[in-house]
């Protein structure tokens, strides 16, 4: 058994888990933060994706011991005083979704992209960053939207408050 | 229309949950007390169960029971059924070969469920799983249906001589071998209709639930139709009876036709569940899902379509062989026959045809419905063939499907179908148009110019959806009715709740049901709820798929309020003390006609809830419900254009645009249509050029059973889609809508198939379309 | 995935010392390969030794032409490395091309050689390169360090470091990837010196990464893609799977050296 504890969504958190857990299972059957999904066992779906230390990584290929001592933010952590995050929005917005379960890795990936690319994205460019994110639903089309319209949403955010 | 009314982009409502990681599905869920089920699966392809010794995985860590198939028989969990009757052409019934949810005395597919074991944590069960014993006594096994029916093949079933299920037909044979016999050109092809797996990106999984003190089950499930769930586990399974039996399917991430059907998974928790008295959670991990979840297509055609001297149609010829794997799953009997042969008309006016399937078992994991079930199978052979006519007979693809196109309707196909209404030739112009067909030539020199070989291809498709009479198909075989129910509820200070026995797991019934209340009484999507998913809180309903839920799910809908409508008019002009052809309902409002005299509509659902004042004889309360049973199926139609380049180097193919121009009738959410067509075309294009569901000849091994092997589509392999529609409204339901769910499925992979054959100049090519099959065929031709 | 002890090691020789204390231990570097591996119940250490905490173990050198990559530097960090694309811009790309960007976040160039996976990309770049693999007790050629399908010249308590190269005058890489696993159906790195050139494949050899003489030969004449046209390689050797045969991977190599020599030059 492992000790683990870290910060999840601004929250310290702890657990006593076999040392086998994944972090997705750590987020979800512990810590009951279920938006989290598991949809692959080889690491290709992306479903799982959160941030660790500000990076998107793939929860169901790391053990919670490995991220003990960590902050990670999850789905559930992303919108900001009941308002919602312009990547959530954009996603609404333009139906990114439609059974919601690649969604919440989706949108995490989506966010780290965005931030990796700050003088913006074009369309091969997010085609080509959702390399680890599967879809089975959209066909991608207003995935690709939603992230290209978030992504010009928040620099011209950006702007602004420069 | 109004601003959330029919025919609005409205924004979904469901979406709130969803991005913020709320959704509820089935491996979300706890219960107090609840423990991991781990199912021991068979390693072999085919085996004699020598023996089962549970007793080393009894005493590992953790472990609350494992049970076998023999303790499952002895308590007489039924065998699993296909539930569409099918005979063969000599009068004979299909041959349906035993399936028990755990495996007795033989297994056969990789897969193939044998024990149960129940344990603590999810990791104690795996554990545990692999400590059972199964000696087993391997078989020869066969994985091609064209193997599987020749002499000395592996056999299955004793109950299928031969490995054959059916020996069906359908058409004038004579007629159509006349026909060929004084053709002026004959097509002819053989083609194989690839096999899928559908992968819904949640797995399969289920929690059962047996209360000791009510004598009462729960089962959350992965499912489309909650409520065929309970009555196939309640009349054929005997798990319990129905009122002794909740099925809840809340979430569900995905479906597509493989939650569609009760997999012994579901069965055997909730059985394990009362035998260990802990509720008992089985979710499948994507290797699994691979190994289990019904399988897609898998058809062997030979195809022969002729033409008189003046290029038209006089005669289409079909002999189908149909991989069903290693038992009958749910529906699968319907798919390769009333779903495939009857759509074998395509868009064309083709006096006789003339189909033959066999179906037959093979040491896989089932095949039934996949999105589009038959209809892509069927579009495949029609417009591959066509398309290959058009160059055998040196006319334009274009020219050769409008000098055959069906104009005038209705319009009776010699297999079964009335067509009610369609515009074939609107949908091609459409598609032309937005792909810029005339100028591809130029675009093609431009690519020839950079190395790379650009192609265009075809295809129009026409699908049966809404599916439909009960009475039509329960003369062809089904074991249920295809109606739809729905109850609408006005509460008493006006907010309304709908139930409906359409299943959403992807497909937006919480918004685009609610814009149906929006239209009727002006009141905002807001204070409705759509409720489904839950045999406690819906009586009873049929699910969702064959892209039903719009024609026949929402019809329902719509005559429930049209009985709460006349009844809230009744009340309105009593209180009013006005004539109640007077009364109208538009903004919120309850009024007369041309005149401020108005109630709001709160006030009109109060008096009918405090009946103080109600009129001489009406019941108190504003509640109704409808079932509706459509007339016909509908006929979604349409035309797809595809351009590609081939890089002859390498072989890899990019689609380099994507053209959809779609006639779905009428359309209440344009967004959600262009969704389900995305989709659609992505899951086509995916079978087209990537996918390919494989199983080694020899050992019966599952190659593709992950993501390593099986090529998912991602983004990056295709295009963003241009969409259109045209409408030619459905006479057969009161909302004019045809269905979208699995046209882009339906109608793409030909359009991708002729494309890259127009690219590479040799029509010799089967799907998926990989790099290496592409470069192949290109070296072959040169 | 079965129980495992997992330790996090705070140096390179605590984690020497860890795993030499373990019955049946494994290092975790980035985990990219070996979790999923011991998910699918096809790797069963007894022991995790967790090497992502060990700073001496991150960031990259490059002075001159000489680079120094530490084993535990991610291919994110590779990828975005500026100084680096300047003088081998074949391995930055080559970097960002592995997996996705949530792996690249994780996985590292240390681990991925450790594992030598048949279709990883970096082997190939280690070879054509002449790189050097440091470790904690010695330096290991690249030609010598890959020794087989999954297998390295490294001791089961030996821990890499370092990759250290010279970079070349040229180099360029080019992929062409399993459409499924996105892994090298083949990748071809090629890297032009004064006193030669050197060609390396991955993904298609059924016995891991090899150099390929018939295209060093031709390229040695001239660095030209064209200097490639009517040259063949034997498919004797080469893996055959449900993706690719091996005259289909022959092909591959000799198309995707062309496109390689071709990046090299810009």
């Amino acid at each position: 058994m492992s000790d683990v504890s870290m910060v999840v969504n601004g929250r310290n958190v702890s657990g006593s888990l076999e040392d086998r857990t994944l972090l997705v299972h750590f987020l979800r059957d512990t810590l009951g933060l279920t938006g989290t999904h598991v949809g692959c066992d080889t690491s290709q779906c992306g479903a799982c994706v959160v941030h660790v230390d500000g990076k998107a990584v793939k929860s169901c290929t790391m053990l919670a011991a490995q991220a003990s001592g960590a902050e990670v933010v999850t789905i559930e952590g992303l919108a900001e005083g009941g308002e919602l995050h312009p990547v959530q929005a954009a996603f609404k917005e333009h139906h990114g979704l439609q059974c919601g379960f690649c969604t919440p890795g989706m949108i995490m990936a989506a966010v780290d992209m965005i931030a990796r690319h700050p003088d913006g994205l074009d369309e091969a460019t997010v085609r080509d960053e959702l390399e680890g994110n599967i879809c089975r639903c959209t066909g991608y089309h207003n995935i690709v939207k939603a992230i290209l319209a978030a992504s010009e949403a928040m620099a011209g955010k950006a702007r602004q408050a420069a | 229309m109004g601003v959330e009314g029919i025919g609005a982009r409205v924004a979904r409502k469901e979406d709130a949950r969803f991005i913020t990681g709320l959704g509820r599905y089935v491996d979300d869920m706890v219960v107090p007390g609840m423990k991991h089920a781990a199912f021991v699966r068979s390693p072999h392809a085919h085996a004699e169960i020598t023996g089962i010794d549970v007793a080393e995985a009894k005493k590992m860590p953790g472990v609350i029971g494992v049970l076998t198939g023999k303790e499952l028989k002895t308590d007489g969990i039924g065998n699993l059924i296909c539930g569409w009757m099918v005979h063969s052409k000599d009068g004979s019934p299909m041959k349906m070969g035993a399936w028990s949810p755990l495996a007795v005395d033989r297994v056969r597919y990789v897969g193939d469920a044998v024990a149960i074991v129940v344990a603590e944590t999810r990791g104690q069960a795996r554990d545990a799983a692999e400590a059972v014993q199964v000696s087993y006594e391997e078989k020869a096994a066969v994985t091609d249906a064209v193997e599987a029916l020749k002499d000395g093949a592996p056999q299955l079933h004793p109950e299928a001589e031969g490995n054959l299920i059916y020996d069906w037909e359908i058409g004038d044979a004579k007629a159509t071998d006349a026909a060929i016999a004084e053709a002026a050109h004959v097509t002819r092809l053989k083609l194989v209709n690839n096999r899928l797996v559908p992968n819904a990106m949640e797995p399969r999984a289920a929690l059962g639930h047996y209360d000791k003190a009510e004598d009462h089950y729960t089962c959350w499930t992965t499912s489309q139709n909650p409520h065929v769930a309970r009555l196939v586990m309640s009349a054929f399974y005997n798990v319990a009876p129905e009122n002794k039996l909740r099925v809840i399917a809340p979430d569900v991430g995905g479906g597509f036709g493989s939650k569609i059907f009760i997999y012994p998974e579901e069965i055997v928790c909730l059985w394990a569940s009362k035998k260990t008295g802990v509720p008992v959670k089985w979710v499948a991990d994507r290797t699994e899902s691979f190994m289990t979840d019904a399988h897609g297509r898998d058809h062997h055609s030979e195809v022969q379509l002729a033409f008189d001297a003046d290029n038209r149609m006089t005669a289409l010829k079909v002999d189908t062989i149909a991989n069903f794997g290693a038992y009958m799953s749910l529906f699968s009997s319907s798919v390769p026959t009333y779903l495939y042969a009857t759509l074998l008309s395509g868009q064309y006016d083709i006096p006789a045809i003339h189909c033959n399937v066999r179906a037959v078992y093979t040491n896989t994991a089932p095949v039934d419905a996949y999105r589009g079930a038959g209809r892509p199978e069927a579009t495949y052979v029609v417009e591959r063939t066509v398309e290959t006519a058009a160059r055998e007979l040196g006319l334009s693809p274009a020219e050769l499907r409008r000098k055959n196109f069906i104009r005038e309707f209705p319009h009776q196909t010699p297999v079964i179908m009335n067509y009610d209404a369609g515009d074939y030739e609107t949908s091609l112009k459409a598609a032309m148009e937005a792909a810029d067909y005339d100028g591809f030539a130029a675009r093609r020199a431009e690519a020839e110019k950079r190395g790379r070989l650009r192609g265009i291809g075809m295809s129009c498709y026409i699908e049966a959806c809404g599916i439909a009479p009960s009475a039509a198909v329960g003369s062809l075989g089904a074991g249920v009715g295809l109606w739809e129910s729905a109850e609408v509820r006005v509460n008493a200070a006006g907010t309304i709740e709908v139930l409906t026995g359409s299943h959403s797991h992807g497909q937006g019934h919480e918004t685009t049901f609610s814009q149906l209340v929006a239209e009727r009484f002006g009141v905002p999507i807001d204070s409705v709820s759509i409720v489904h998913g839950d045999t406690d809180k819906v009586q009873m309903g049929m699910g969702t798929y064959g892209s039903r839920s719009g024609a026949v799910g929402m019809s329902a809908i719509v005559k429930a309020l049209d009985k709460v409508e006349a009844k809230a008019k009744k009340v309105a002009a009593h209180l009013l003390e006005a004539d109640e052809g007077d009364i109208v309902i538009e903004n919120g409002e309850v009024k007369v006609a041309g005149t401020d005299n108005a109630l709001p509509w709160f006030q009109v659902a109060l008096a009918a809830y405090t009946a103080h004042n109600l009129p001489e004889g009406m019941e108190p309360g504003l509640k109704e419900g409808a079932f509706y049973d459509p007339t016909n199926f509908t006929f979604p139609a349409g035309c797809y254009v595809c351009e590609v380049e081939v890089d002859p180097e390498t072989g890899h193919t990019e689609i380099v645009q994507f053209v959809a121009a779609d006639d779905f009738g009428n359309i209440i959410n344009p967004m959600i249509v262009e969704g389900q067509v995305h989709g659609g075309i992505a899951q086509g294009v995916g079978q087209a050029l990537l996918e390919g569901c494989r199983y080694d000849a020899e050992s019966g091994q599952l190659i593709t059973a992950s993501y390593m092997d099986y090529t998912m589509p991602r983004a990056g392999d295709l295009p963003s889609f241009k969409v259109s529609t045209s409408n030619t409204p459905c006479p057969g339901n009161p909302l004019g809508i045809k269905g979208c769910g699995e046209a882009g499925a339906i109608g793409s992979p030909p359009a991708v198939i002729n494309a890259i054959t127009d690219a590479i100049g040799n029509n010799d090519l089967t799907m998926p379309a990989t790099p290496q099959t592409v470069w192949r065929a290109l070296k072959a031709a040169h | 995935m079965y129980e495992t002890t997992y330790h996090r090691a705070s140096s390179v020789e605590d984690a020497v010392k860890l795993i030499g204390s373990a019955e049946d231990g494994k290092l975790l570097a980035g985990g990219q390969t070996l979790i999923p591996t011991m998910k699918s119940r096809l790797a069963a250490p007894t022991d995790l030794v967790d090497l992502r905490q060990i700073d001496a173990l991150k960031g990259i050198e490059v002075s001159g032409r000489s680079v120094r990559i530490g084993a535990g530097t991610t291919h994110a960090e590779v990828a975005g490395h500026a100084g680096l694309a300047e003088v081998c811009p074949a391995l930055t790309h080559l970097a960002a091309h592995i997996g996705d960007p949530h792996v690249r976040h994780m996985g590292t160039i240390g681990g991925s050689i450790a594992n030598n996976d048949p279709a990883a990309d970096y082997p190939a770049a280690l070879l054509a390169l002449g790189a050097t693999v440091v470790t904690d007790k010695r330096e290991i050629a690249a030609a010598d360090f890959f020794t087989g399908l999954f297998e390295t010249a490294l001791a089961p308590d030996e821990v890499i470091t370092a990759v250290a190269f010279e970079a070349p005058a040229k180099c360029g890489y080019a992929k062409f990837p399993n459409p499924a696993s996105r892994y090298a159906l083949t990748g071809v790195f090629v890297a032009k010196r004064d006193d030669g050139v050197r060609v390396a494949v991955t993904g298609a050899g059924d016995d891991g990464v090899f150099r390929a003489d018939a295209i060093e030969q031709a390229l040695s004449t001239s660095f030209e893609p064209s200097a490639l046209e009517g040259v063949s390689v034997p498919a004797d050797d080469l893996m055959t799977d449900i993706h690719a045969s091996a005259d289909y991977r022959a092909n591959l190599i000799v198309v995707m050296a062309k496109r390689a020599v071709a990046a090299a030059n810009g």
